[in-house]
């Protein structure tokens, strides 16, 4: 017993280096499984204050870049809004997604809920956004965040009044996407690889579709947290994958993510209802292959 | 006191630099990562308790963490250099004279080669963990060895110049 004692006073500082090291590791793989830090909620909030300080004095400098981009989103809204549509022949059906009631049995699927940047990064490999709104106000993960030029990323973690957002220039960050133009709708995932803030990757795209430079990419379908057709960037080099059949797609962000001040969180009413579906479809689907 | 006032302005200063300003810089190059904070660690005094030293880089590296949503990641190459430092420091120093007559280590109390070697040696440490940590998570070997030798270009580059401007009175 008095031996592992005097072991212990001997080597106490390599046993406490390797015990701190022990509990980084295991943060870093629990955050990487579950975005969840330890006493991340709290953190969050003093973080989340100090953000939200430091922002108020910078903002100032991209007033003018903000107040440009709130304008020209204002004035593509105002050109969607329902009554700038006159219909003139009753052969046309005029069809607006943006109504919120109406007769016809259509119902509100998205509430697009406003929100602050106050905490930002583009340097590092993995970047989250700091947003001034939490689950007090109801921000729940996995919500979608959009720009005022084109979707930012995903609500990873919550906490009172402040949510973090896996910015879409995180190595981990996986957005479903399409082509806006072209009948055929192919959804395949935008990644980043870490290279260029202006800059994302979307690969394994088949040679039988036709892609040009400028092409503009969309979200999907398919991900239930953003509605489909919302802005990602447009194509900006095509690279030839050299073993398979397939192209790589440099896009460039129609997002500045240094400048970034407004944004809006996307609360999908029935996210709960796809994404558990989907949870659950997955799980029938493992338990039978390994029987 | 003064002097622990002293070592936490520095704290936030440093800490401020890196979430506010370095981590927003817009990239040279893919490979390229400004790294300065870790200077924090090299610059506290002599006298410190190794135990204390070891906390204090592993709660600094944290509260990093903590701003950029990383937990863990720049805690683990911190509290790495916080246990490596004595080592180095009893290797190259001149050990009674100096600590004496200076507080903490700089190109006066210690000289111009041993300090470069000091600081060339815990750099290239803490960004070959810090590398090798994002390396398991993602990217290629290829990637892991640019990345060091490109990041510890820089932060040796920005050392340089953050030792030209602040001339630090070191003597007790």
């Amino acid at each position: 017993m008095r031996n592992i004692f005097l072991f212990i006073r001997q080597y106490f500082n390599l046993i406490s280096f390797l015990i701190l090291q022990i509990i980084c590791i295991v943060s870093i793989a629990k955050f990487s499984k579950t975005h969840e830090a330890f006493f991340s909620t709290k953190a969050n909030e003093v973080t989340g204050v100090i953000n939200s300080r430091y922002n108020g004095i910078t903002k100032y400098f991209y007033l003018s870049k903000v107040n440009q981009d709130l304008a020209i989103e204002n004035n593509r809204l105002k050109n969607l809004l329902q009554t700038n549509i006159v219909v003139s022949d009753s052969t046309i059906i005029t069809r607006v997604d943006t109504l919120i009631k109406d007769t016809l049995n259509r119902f509100r699927k998205y509430t697009f809920l406003p929100a602050v940047v106050v905490g930002n990064t583009v340097s590092l490999e993995s970047n989250f956004i700091t947003l001034e709104r939490g689950s007090k106000q109801g921000v729940k993960p996995e919500m979608g965040v959009v720009g005022p030029n084109g979707i930012i990323g995903k609500v990873v973690s919550v906490s009172d009044n402040y949510s973090v957002v896996m910015s879409l220039l995180n190595r981990n960050s996986k957005v479903s996407a399409m082509f806006k133009k072209g009948k055929e709708q192919y959804a395949e995932n935008v990644e980043w690889d870490g290279a260029s803030p202006d800059y994302l990757i979307m690969r394994k795209i088949s040679k039988a579709v036709d892609v040009k430079k400028g092409d503009t990419i969309v979200t999907s379908r398919y991900s239930p947290s953003f509605p489909s057709l919302l802005m990602i960037g447009t194509v900006d080099k095509i690279e030839k994958d050299d073993e398979e059949n397939t192209y790589s797609l440099k896009i460039k962000t129609s997002t500045n993510f240094r400048t970034i001040q407004h944004v809006n969180i996307i609360v999908n009413h029935y996210f709960t209802e796809q994404h558990q579906l989907d949870l659950l479809t997955r799980k029938q689907h493992y338990n039978l292959g390994n029987e | 006191m003064s002097n622990i006032l002293k070592h936490i302005i520095r704290l936030i200063l440093f800490l401020f630099i890196q979430v506010y300003v370095l981590s927003n810089v817009p990239l040279l190059h893919q490979y390229i990562t400004p790294y300065l904070y870790f200077l924090f660690l090299l610059w506290l005094p002599f006298s410190i308790n190794r135990w204390h030293l070891l906390l204090v880089g592993f709660s600094f590296g944290m509260l990093l963490d903590y701003f950029l949503h990383t937990p863990g990641l720049h805690a683990a190459p911190c509290t790495l250099i916080a246990y490596l430092r004595p080592f180095l420091l009893n290797l190259f120093m001149a050990k009674d004279s100096t600590e004496q007559s200076f507080s903490e280590p700089s190109v006066r109390s210690m000289g111009w080669s041993p300090y470069s070697f000091y600081i060339v040696i815990l750099t290239f440490l803490h960004h070959t963990y810090l590398i090798f940590i994002e390396w398991m998570q993602f990217g290629s070997f290829g990637y892991f060895l640019l990345k060091v030798i490109a990041t510890t270009l820089t932060s040796l580059i920005m050392i340089f110049i953050a030792e030209m401007l602040f001339s630090r009175k070191t003597k007790k």
